[in-house]
Formats: C-alpha cells, sequence, structure tokens
C-alpha cells in the first residue's frame, strides 16, 4: 500500500469510526465493538506508515489548496510519527478502560462521548501528520471544538464554567495570539510549510523573531506555559478517561508537539540561536516546572494534583525546545512520549480508585494498596517515571534533558534550566513518593471519604449524590478496579517500562530531528 | 441585436416586470412558482453576466439606446457581477424557502402581496448594482427600500410596524441625504453619469461643494448600510421581520448600499480625497466601534434572531474596516467578507426560518435542548457560529485571513489584535447560543409544534454547505473578489466617452 493511502486512512479512520459511533447509538456493545475495531485499524495504520516513513525519501499528501500557496498537505516526520504512535496505541487502551470507567459510573451520553474521543483522536492525527503551519491550526482548533464538548460531558454548571474556561483559554489564546503569528510567517516568509531548518532564516530581525516567537509561545494554549495554564485544572470536571487520554497525552501534548514544530521547523534552532531570543522562554518554563509543582505539592484532590504535574511535566519540554540544541531537541520530542505513558497510567489509576474505593483525595488513600494492589503498583511505576527514576522511560528523557541543557549555548538558559530540573525533580518525588507509601504501608481506612471534599473543584464532584447512597459494605470489601480498567492501567505501566528497555528505537526515531 | 446582449436590462426588467403580473394572479402558489423561476432565470443571468466580466471585460448597455453619458447606462464589471451573483443566488434560495415559511407568518390573502413586494425588492436590487447611472441609483434604491418595509411590516408579528416604521424614518432620511448628495456631484459636473462624473471632477479643483456632496453621501449610505451608529433600526427590522424576508436582506441588502458606497468612493471621489479629507479614518474608528459595541450588545440578547441581527451590525463593521485600510488586499478581504457573510449570515437566518417554523420562536430561553430535539438544525447553527467566529475551515475564516493581512501590509499591527480581539466576543456570542442548544435541558413538554419541511431544508443545507465549502474552496470567491478590488483600485473603467 502507498505510504499517501496510508496517510490518509490515518485521519479517515477516526472520522469512520465516529460515524459509525453516532449511527449505532441503539446498540451499545456494537458501538464499542465499532470503536475498538477503528482504534486497533488505526495502531496497524500509523505503524505502517511509519515502516513507509522510514524506508521512503518523503511522504506528502495534498488534500486541497484553500488560497493560493497555503495548502492543506500532510507530510509525517519523525516527531509526528511518534506522536501519531502513542497516541493511537493509547487510544486502544483508552477505550477499553472507557467503557468499565462509563458503565461501572452508569455516565450519561455515552455515545456522544465516544463519538468526540474519536473526532479528537482525529484530529491529534491531523496534527500530528501536518505538513505546514496553517494544517497544524485547522486541526489544533478543531481539537479544541471536538474536546469541549468531553469538558461539559455532566451538563451541570460546575461543568459549563469549567467549558468556559477552557474554550475561552485554548480559543483566546489560538485566536488572538497564534493565528495573528500564523499570518504574520506567511507574511514575512510567504509561506507556512515545516521546513527542516526553519523558514526564517535571514528573512526575520531579531525583533521581529522575538515578537513572533512571543506570540506563539504564549499563543499555544494546550501547551499550558504559565500564565496560560488556568483551563488545565479546570478540565479536569470531565470524566477520567477524558483527562486521562486529553489531557494527559493528546491535547496537551498537541500543545508542546506544536511548540517544538513552530521551533524546529518553522522559526528554526540555528536562526533562534543567531537572534538569541529564547532565554525568556527559558525561564518562563523553568518557573512553570517549579512553581507548578509547589502547588501539585499542596493540592489534596487526586486529579488536581495530576493535573499540576501535567503542567509541570509540559513545560520541561517547552524548557528543553527552548534551549535548542540538538540533544534538548531531542530530550524534548522524547518526553512527549515519556510523559505520555507515564501520565495516562496515573489518571487510570485516579479513575481506578474512584470507580472501586468512591476517593478523589489524596489524604484518603491510606493503605489502598492492599486493596488494589495492581492498582497502586500501576501507580507507583508511572510515579517513579514522572520523578525521572530507572528503570522507566522517563529517565531517558530526563537524561538526555540535562545533557541538553549542559551542552546549551546560552549560559544562562542552561544554568537555569539544570537548576529547574533538579528541584522539580526533588518536588516530584515529594509529591508523589507519600501517595505511594501510605498506600502501602498505613493503615486502611473506610468511609470518612466525604468529609474531606473542601477541595471540591476538579474531579468526580459530578456524581457525589451517587456517592452518597453507595453501599458502606462494600467499601469495606472492595477489591482492585474492574477487569477492563486493570488490563489498561497495567498496559500503560507495562508500556512505562518496556520503553525504557526500547530506548534504542525512540532515540534513533527522534535522533534524525536535528 | 441577440436576446444575449440585452441581458443586463433583463437582470433588472424580468423582476420588475415579474411583480405587476404577482399582483394580478394572486393565487399564492402559482404566484410562487412564477417567483422560483424568476428567482432562478435572475441567477442564470447573473451567472452569464459573470462568465461574460470575468475575463476583465466591462460591459456597458445603453438603456433605450440613448448614449452615455446622456442616457442611462447600465454597467457590469467584475465587481458588481460579483454582487449581482450574491444578491439573485440568495434570491434563488429563499424563494423557494419561503413557500411554507409565511405560512404562518403571514396571513394567507396576503401572500401574493410578499410575492409582489420581494420581487419588487429584488429588482430594486439588482437595479441599484447593475446601474451606472447616479439618479438611477437613488430610484432603484427607493424601489427597494419601500418594498422592503412593506415586507417587513407584512409580518404577523404587531412589533413588525414599529419595526417598519423605524426602518422607514431612518431610510427616508438617509434617501434623502442620498439624493441631495447626488445632486451636488449633478450641480458641480452636469453629468448624472458614475464614471463620467469621475472623470470630469478630475479637472476641477476639490471645492466646498464637493466635500459637502461626500458628507451626504457617506451619512445617507452609512444609514442605508447600517454602519455604527446609524444602525439602530437594523435589529429590530431583520428580528421583527417574516424569516425569509430576515434571511434575503440580512444576506444582500446592506450589502449592495455598501457596493453603491464602494462605488461612489472608488470612482467618483477617489481615494486621494478620502483620504485628504480623513474618510478613511473616521471609517476605520467606526468600523472598530461597530465590531465591539455591536458584538458586546449581541451577548445581551435574548432573542435568536435579534442576537444575529447585532451580530450583522458588527460583521458590517469587519467589511467597513476592509474598506477603510483600503490597500488591494483590505478591498479583497471586504469583498470577501460581503460575499462570506452573506451566506453565512444567510444560512443562520435560514436556519433560524426553520426553527421559527416548527417551534414557533426564536426565543433562546424556547429553544433549550435544541440539540436534541432538531440535531441538523443545531448543527447548522453550530456551523454558522463557527464561521461568523472565523474559525479556520468556515469561510468566515478566509475573510478574516484576507483582513489581518491587509492590516499587516498597511503597517498597522494594532489593528490585527483589534480584528482578533473582536473576534473573542463573536465567540462569547456564538457560545451562548451553543450553551443554550447543546447543554440545557429541553423544558418538560417542549416539541415541534411542526415537521421541518422538504422545501425549507433544501434551500438551507445548500447555504450551509455553502458557508463551509468557501471555506476551503476559494478559487471562486476570492478570484472574483480581488478581481472586483483590482477594478475598484485602478478607477472605474466606465464606457463613458
Amino acid at each position: 500500500m502507498s505510504g499517501e493511502i496510508l496517510l490518509l486512512l490515518c485521519l479517515l479512520i477516526p472520522l469512520l469510526a465516529m460515524l459509525g459511533i453516532l449511527l449505532t447509538d441503539y446498540a451499545p456493545n456494537l458501538r464499542e465493538a465499532i470503536g475498538f475495531t477503528a482504534a486497533l485499524l488505526l495502531v496497524v495504520c500509523v505503524g505502517l506508515l511509519t515502516y513507509a516513513f522510514l524506508h521512503a525519501e518523503s511522504l506528502t499528501l495534498l488534500i486541497g489548496e484553500v488560497m493560493p500557496g497555503l495548502t492543506i498537505v500532510f507530510k509525517p516526520e519523525p516527531m509526528g510519527i511518534l506522536f501519531a504512535l502513542i497516541a493511537s496505541v493509547l487510544w486502544v487502551v483508552a477505550i477499553i478502560y472507557s467503557i468499565g470507567y462509563l458503565r461501572s459510573n452508569n455516565e450519561q451520553h455515552q455515545t456522544r462521548f465516544f463519538a468526540c474521543f474519536a473526532l479528537s483522536i482525529a484530529s491529534t492525527m491531523g496534527i500530528a501528520l501536518a505538513g505546514n503551519f496553517f494544517t497544524l491550526f485547522l486541526f489544533y482548533e478543531l481539537l479544541t471544538l471536538a474536546t469541549w464538548p468531553l469538558v461539559t460531558h455532566h451538563g451541570d454548571e460546575a461543568a459549563r464554567r469549567a467549558g468556559r474556561v477552557y474554550l475561552g483559554t485554548l480559543m483566546g489564546t489560538s485566536i488572538c495570539l497564534l493565528l495573528p503569528a500564523m499570518i504574520a510567517i506567511w507574511y514575512v516568509t510567504g509561506s507556512t510549510d515545516f521546513i527542516a531548518g526553519g523558514l526564517f532564516s535571514d528573512k526575520a530581525s531579531p525583533s521581529l523573531t522575538l515578537g513572533l516567537l512571543a506570540l506563539c509561545m504564549l499563543g499555544v494554549g494546550k501547551a499550558a506555559l504559565m500564565p496560560v495554564h488556568r483551563w488545565l485544572p479546570n478540565a479536569m470536571v470531565a470524566p477520567t478517561p477524558v483527562s486521562a487520554l486529553l489531557h494527559a497525552v493528546a491535547v496537551v501534548k498537541a500543545g508542546v508537539f506544536t511548540i517544538v514544530k513552530l521551533i524546529v521547523y518553522v522559526f528554526g534552532t540555528q536562526h533562534l540561536q543567531q537572534c538569541g531570543v529564547t532565554d525568556w522562554l527559558t525561564l518562563l518554563a523553568a518557573f512553570t516546572i517549579v512553581a507548578s509543582s509547589v502547588v501539585a505539592l499542596n493540592a489534596d484532590n487526586l486529579k488536581r494534583r495530576l493535573a499540576y504535574s501535567t503542567i509541570s511535566q509540559l513545560s520541561y519540554v517547552t524548557l528543553s525546545a527552548s534551549l535548542l540544541g540538538p540533544l534538548s531537541v531531542m530530550a524534548a520530542a522524547l518526553h512527549i512520549a515519556a510523559h505520555a505513558v507515564g501520565k495516562i497510567t496515573l489518571f487510570f489509576a485516579a479513575g481506578a480508585i474512584y470507580t472501586t474505593a468512591h476517593k478523589t483525595q489524596v489524604s484518603e488513600l491510606a493503605g489502598i494498596g492492599r486493596r488494589m494492589p495492581w492498582t497502586m503498583s500501576a501507580f507507583a511505576i508511572a510515579a517513579l517515571s514522572m520523578i525521572g527514576l530507572p528503570p522507566t522511560v522517563g529517565f531517558i528523557s530526563k537524561w538526555f534533558m540535562l545533557s541538553g541543557a549542559m551542552s546549551a549555548s546560552s549560559g544562562l538558559g542552561g544554568s537555569v534550566a539544570i537548576i529547574a530540573i533538579i528541584l522539580s525533580t526533588l518536588l516530584n518525588a515529594a509529591y508523589f513518593l507519600p501517595i505511594v507509601y501510605h498506600a502501602f504501608f498505613s493503615e486502611y481506612k473506610a468511609g470518612d471519604h466525604h468529609v474531606t471534599t473542601q477541595e471540591k473543584v476538579p474531579g468526580h464532584g459530578e456524581v457525589k449524590s451517587k456517592d452518597d447512597v453507595y453501599d458502606q459494605a462494600e467499601a469495606e470489601t472492595h477489591g482492585d478496579a474492574p477487569l477492563s480498567m486493570r488490563i489498561a492501567l497495567i498496559f500503560t505501566a507495562g508500556l512505562t517500562l518496556l520503553l525504557f528497555f526500547a530506548a534504542d528505537a525512540l532515540v534513533s526515531l527522534t535522533r534524525s530531528l536535528n | 441585436m441577440s436576446l444575449s446582449s440585452h441581458l443586463p436590462a433583463l437582470q433588472v426588467v424580468i423582476p420588475l416586470a415579474t411583480a405587476p403580473l404577482v399582483l394580478l394572479i394572486q393565487q399564492r402558489h402559482l404566484c410562487w412558482a412564477l417567483m422560483v423561476f424568476v428567482a432562478w432565470l435572475s441567477l442564470a443571468i447573473s451567472l452569464l453576466l459573470w462568465l461574460q466580466v470575468s475575463d476583465g471585460s466591462v460591459i456597458s448597455y445603453a438603456i433605450g439606446a440613448w448614449t452615455p453619458p446622456w442616457g442611462i447606462e447600465y454597467l457590469v464589471d467584475s465587481l458588481n457581477a460579483f454582487i449581482l451573483v450574491l444578491i439573485s443566488g440568495t434570491a434563488a434560495l429563499v424563494v423557494p424557502f419561503s413557500l411554507h415559511s409565511i405560512e404562518h407568518e403571514l396571513h394567507q390573502q396576503q401572500h401574493y402581496l410578499f410575492h409582489t413586494m420581494f420581487a419588487l425588492c429584488l429588482a430594486g436590487l439588482l437595479g441599484m448594482t447593475i446601474t451606472g447611472d447616479a439618479f438611477n441609483v437613488f430610484v432603484f434604491l427607493e424601489i427597494s427600500s419601500l418594498s422592503t418595509y412593506v415586507l417587513i411590516a407584512l409580518s404577523r408579528r404587531r412589533q413588525a410596524l414599529l419595526a417598519s416604521f423605524q426602518y422607514l424614518m431612518m431610510g427616508t432620511i438617509g434617501a434623502t441625504l442620498i439624493v441631495v448628495g447626488i445632486g451636488l456631484l449633478y450641480l458641480l459636473t452636469g453629468s448624472l453619469n458614475i464614471a463620467d462624473i469621475g472623470i470630469r471632477l478630475h479637472d476641477l479643483p476639490a471645492n466646498r461643494a464637493l466635500y459637502t456632496a461626500l458628507v451626504f453621501l457617506s451619512i445617507g449610505l452609512s444609514l442605508k448600510l447600517a454602519l455604527f451608529p446609524l444602525h439602530q433600526w437594523l435589529p429590530n427590522a431583520y428580528a421583527d421581520a417574516p424569516s425569509a424576508v430576515s434571511a434575503f436582506l440580512a444576506a444582500t441588502a446592506t450589502k449592495v448600499a455598501i457596493y453603491v458606497l464602494l462605488r461612489f468612493y472608488f470612482a467618483v471621489f477617489g481615494l486621494q480625497l478620502l483620504e485628504a479629507t480623513g474618510t478613511t479614518t473616521l471609517l476605520m474608528l467606526l468600523a472598530i466601534a461597530a465590531m465591539f459595541v455591536a458584538s458586546a450588545s449581541a451577548i445581551a440578547q435574548t432573542n435568536l434572531k435579534r442576537l444575529l441581527a447585532y451580530s450583522s451590525v458588527a460583521q458590517i463593521g469587519y467589511i467597513m474596516l476592509g474598506i477603510a485600510i483600503s490597500n488591494e488586499t483590505g478591498l479583497t478581504a471586504a469583498l470577501l467578507h460581503i460575499f462570506n457573510h452573506g451566506l453565512t449570515k444567510g444560512a443562520a437566518f435560514l436556519l433560524l426560518g426553520v426553527v421559527a417554523y416548527t417551534m414557533g420562536s426564536t426565543d433562546l430561553d424556547r429553544l433549550r435542548g435544541l440539540g436534541r430535539l432538531m440535531p441538523l438544525t443545531s448543527f447548522g447553527l453550530l456551523l454558522c457560529g463557527l464561521s461568523l467566529i472565523g474559525i479556520p475551515g468556515t469561510s468566515g475564516f478566509i475573510s478574516k485571513w484576507y483582513l489581518v493581512l491587509a492590516a499587516m501590509e498597511a503597517g498597522n499591527w494594532w489593528l490585527v489584535f483589534v480584528i482578533v480581539g473582536s473576534s473573542m466576543l463573536a465567540v462569547a456570542y456564538v457560545w451562548k447560543i451553543v450553551e443554550v442548544l447543546y447543554l440545557q435541558q429541553p423544558d418538560q413538554g417542549a416539541h415541534l409544534q411542526r415537521k421541518p419541511v422538504l422545501s425549507m431544508a433544501i434551500p438551507t443545507t445548500v447555504l450551509c454547505i455553502a458557508t463551509i465549502y468557501f471555506g476551503f474552496d476559494t478559487r471562486f470567491s476570492l478570484g472574483a473578489a480581488s478581481a472586483a478590488a483590482k477594478v475598484l483600485l485602478t478607477g472605474m473603467t466606465g464606457a463613458a466617452p
């Protein structure tokens, strides 16, 4: 099969899956079968595409020309391939998990949920494989729109308010900052294509480059760089599978992916180095890393803690990309994958705990590891990856990140980066390890989970009323999570370990980036 | 002379002659059938004319073979051929739509009056666009305006009478100012042919009479095109008119006034005079005010039709901003937005016509949870909303892209952020609609009063698809708009001797 058809299929499969899901509203099992089959097919397709990409010189799929010179075009490159691979594999897992989660919690609007999920994956594929900034922007906006119904899934006032913040921030930044930046790039360089080495060489003065870079970096709201990070904790009102796949993988990764892509393929690392205009970005990312780690340390709601941890981890990617060196750029690409598998596991675990033990707060998790050994073991592995310890994939990306920072051309940027990485590693350990420790080594306490719900903001608050009527006896006897959820989280935890040992493949894929 | 050489005259004469015919027939289905035929015939003529001038040529047609500039000249170039297609295209969709739409919004014995007035209105708008004669513009303006007042007042809603009266007052003031302006130009040059006036003014030094004419024409036309702050008549008129009328007016009426303004500004006064007198600066400020104030008013509305009407005022601001920037890209953006916004608003008002037909109301609190009752209609409204914001993949995005590009080319970087900033207000009012449609629960016992019918569904679907289609394939819209912008800037090449 030719590569162009594979490219097209990668986009069409999730779209067709969405249609199929919408049409099979009447038969939930059939609907899930369609979604699951599509997800498997997508993995196969992306796999074949990877193979084709590695063995063919170039693949380009031109869809059409919107304005003279401005095309919708798809063109895979190493980082996009990696992103597409990760997203497609995790989609399969997330579907397995979601089936268990939605049915156990009797969620409403399941068809809408799965349909929007499929549309989000289609947008993610579009972002990952986009051949120019315009195409990427098109799918970037589509992703915002496709995930909005998922964030407001419960439809009550809290969800609607969160939806407004979500949409307002993401669309506000992309329309007010990113869109003008894109048009300006088009105006200055006459192109929006992603080209190795960037478009800018000699075409823009340092001050113009600085202005456009600032517009782009703050315009990509999905990367949750402070001060545009507020939407992410707000989005935690969504059901946990949404938080897991979208707000740990697809949406936020689309954000940092866009950032790396713009720095490498539009601005060009060479050009940025010559202009010397990225120190502020390094500082801002470093600040975001440390500040959000501190917030995470003080958050008692588990999902909120994970959300702030995500903000911090995303800024690792931005930080690395802002250092511009070949090692740093590679580390940025690696960390997109590394963080994805780890964070989805953590969210899966949070959802499993909620579904089984009806607990949302960190302070309620004492001793839960003995009731839910599978869940909490997976959680522990993922937490190690977040901290960056072997034998998890987080170690690999952090290794390259630190080496990149040490060899950074900007002395200030490099040293700030090293300090921020070390400091936040300590903070990561401080907010993840106690959870793991108490889960396994403290006494289990049941039934007091309603006392500590002051910090109700993000999370599973919507079904609290159902919560109240659940059987006290069940609380005493509950075991581990439902099977489908367990499979999912063991799989992703396994992936976290596996990628550590298969780091060679990752490294060789991303090495060709610069 | 073959028939095809008379196309410019037929373009206006056919709908004009249809009006009395409809009045005599009276039987409402026959009237409607005749009107559908005429609307499609007009579209065919417009397309033929557009094809003839798409290579950049100009058709000059002397009415009654009286050579211009003494006789009345009909002039078709790539600028107004584009507008003609928009007008007759909208009519070709709105007329079929009107059959069922007016069934419950008008008294049945008045249906033939509706069709009569619609024919007159169509003839008036086409005439304003095609004529090259300044006084003739005024005549057709009055024909279209008077018929519009009646069309609005025909609605069964009693508020429509007040809205119509308001519009009558403002419209008459506007028309008076316009005719005074034209009179002053005639006084100065002794000619009524627009292109000829422009040529003769070249030889005259700038003088007070000329400035006065500029002021009269500017204010008069601003009233007709609802430029902020002269837009007060528009929300009521759109909100209270029958749905089909709202859709037709929203897509065409203000757009034609903008076209006439462009024609006078660029063919008669010339860009230099406009810049020297500060007209472009003033227009820019008013356009920006429209973009923000009207969008903010839209957010506060509780009736969907009125909300979209305010949105129209804001979108007219975008068009005027493109004109005020007045470089080639800016004019392209303005003309593109005339077309793209015409499509979008036409589609949105047709959708509201469907909603009014099935639900009996367009009040937002009656439309809660419409997403579940009418999924396709709601989805269409969502698409139109996205186009109003300017999300990529919709036609609204294309015009906004060019508008931003124009601001950059003019070196006005602050304008870029003004444009995108006002888009955020559009996000707010669109999301108000989406939340009502999709996130709120339908009222107990909410149900469709009537089933949607095919004659309404097809035109609406066509316009909705067009809204998206022209966001991806811009060969027609962009090609026509940039050709038209070139015509504006290189000066009107009228056939005046």
